[in-house]
């Protein structure tokens, strides 16, 4: 499976960003070879759009699932009609320990109320 | 003349100050620009005569003619039209109303429709050309209701603007163009800190000002020093009287409850004059 994380760092033993939108870096990882590609994020500092730029870039990476602190209403909604699921990592933790919680079922999917 | 009054601290006293001016002024036009919490017209009470509702431009998309090319995403500067697979995605609140999205579409796609954001209301109070706008309650965006607002302004009139508080950019929208900027200020830290940011945004606007210092009395003394050091002229001063608070929590202009104000309001109005012509 093919998956970004937001990111402190650019590596596995960073820890994951809380932040969807404004992370630093995005690591995409390819969860069995645990092979990882870093990024930029490029729309950290927009003044508004970060979410849905972030999602769209996502989106063209082709990646399964996004697993982040939290993910704003409008990442959400990018990422949902794009069929990406979206895993919710509860505290801190490094990138490497949410892919192996991710691997294990043990972190919770995102479910948003859209009004 | 067009004055435009302004704080950068909010709660300093711009309404009470803008609203008075007006009243002694005579035959003017007052433009209420806080367009998220107008309150002029509380104390002017206008009677409204005419309302008028706004928009911004906002694409709509006609899916039997888009081929999902991407272009419209990639020319938008605000990220507020997404392409995935199967579809657009538009973020309203996102979009800046540039239009960029349908100027590019190759197959013509794009068309722009109207997104209601607020209403413009215009009216007399008196002698008073009365126009303020009031934003939807949720739009993110003051400055296109703003500028709709002031496309109303009559060049050949006085008129007196009342801004929003801040630095950012209604409030750039509301002052800029205007031939003289009031700074109402209050003698405290907070005070000065946001008056050093308005007088920042008003000189790259190149818009020159003077400030009104109101509860001038209490406090400390480092906004008069400022001033002086920066060579802003104090034009009035307020000494704190809790008959103003009082007033003002009425709805009554600090000119009706407290006449011996009138005479600084008008000598307000001399001095203003005599700065802008200099």
């Amino acid at each position: 499976m093919k998956v970004v994380v937001s990111a402190t760092g650019d590596n596995l033993s960073a820890h994951v960003d809380r932040r969807f939108g404004r992370c630093p870096w995005f690591l995409f990882v390819d969860t069995e070879s645990l092979k990882c590609e870093a990024a930029v994020n490029e729309s950290a500092d927009a003044a508004s759009g970060a979410g849905t730029a972030c999602a769209q870039l996502a989106l063209e990476k082709e990646v399964d699932a996004v697993i982040s602190g939290q993910v704003g209403p409008n990442a959400y909604e990018v990422l949902k009609q794009g069929g990406v699921k979206i895993f919710i990592v509860p505290q801190d933790s490094s990138v490497r320990e949410a892919i192996d919680k991710y691997k294990n079922n043990e972190l919770k999917q995102m479910e948003m109320k859209v009004f | 003349m067009i004055i435009s009054v302004a704080s950068g601290k909010g709660g300093t006293g711009k309404t009470t100050i803008a609203t008075s001016l007006a009243l002694s002024w005579g035959e003017v036009q007052f433009l209420d620009c806080d367009v998220e919490e107008p309150n002029a017209h509380i104390f002017l009470k206008p009677h409204i005569n005419e309302r008028i509702s706004v928009g911004i431009p906002v694409p709509e998309v006609d899916e039997s003619k888009c081929n999902l090319c991407g272009k419209c995403a990639e020319v938008c500067e605000f990220n507020a039209i997404v392409v995935i697979k199967k579809k657009v995605l538009f973020f309203p609140e996102l979009c800046h109303g540039c239009g960029g999205c349908s100027y590019i579409c190759p197959e013509n796609a794009i068309k722009e429709v109207d997104r209601a954001i607020g209403v413009i209301e215009k009216g007399r109070s008196g002698k008073i050309r009365f126009i303020h706008g009031i934003l939807n309650v949720g739009e993110p965006m003051a400055p296109p209701l703003i500028r709709q607002v002031k496309k109303h302004i009559n060049n050949s009139i006085n008129g007196i603007i009342d801004a929003s508080p801040g630095t950012s950019c209604p409030v750039v929208e509301a002052v800029n163009g205007s031939d003289f900027c009031l700074l109402v200020t209050e003698p405290t830290p907070f005070g000065l800190n946001d008056l050093k940011l308005a007088v920042e945004m008003l000189r790259k606007l190149t818009i020159p000002c003077g400030v009104v210092i109101n509860c001038a009395d209490i406090g400390d003394e480092e906004v008069e020093r400022y001033c002086k050091d920066e060579d802003i002229p104090i034009l009035m001063t307020i000494p704190w009287d809790r008959r103003i608070a009082e007033a003002y929590s009425k709805g009554i202009p600090l000119i009706d409850a407290l006449p011996e104000f009138q005479n600084s309001l008008s000598q307000l109005y001399g001095k203003i004059e005599r700065l802008y012509k200099r």
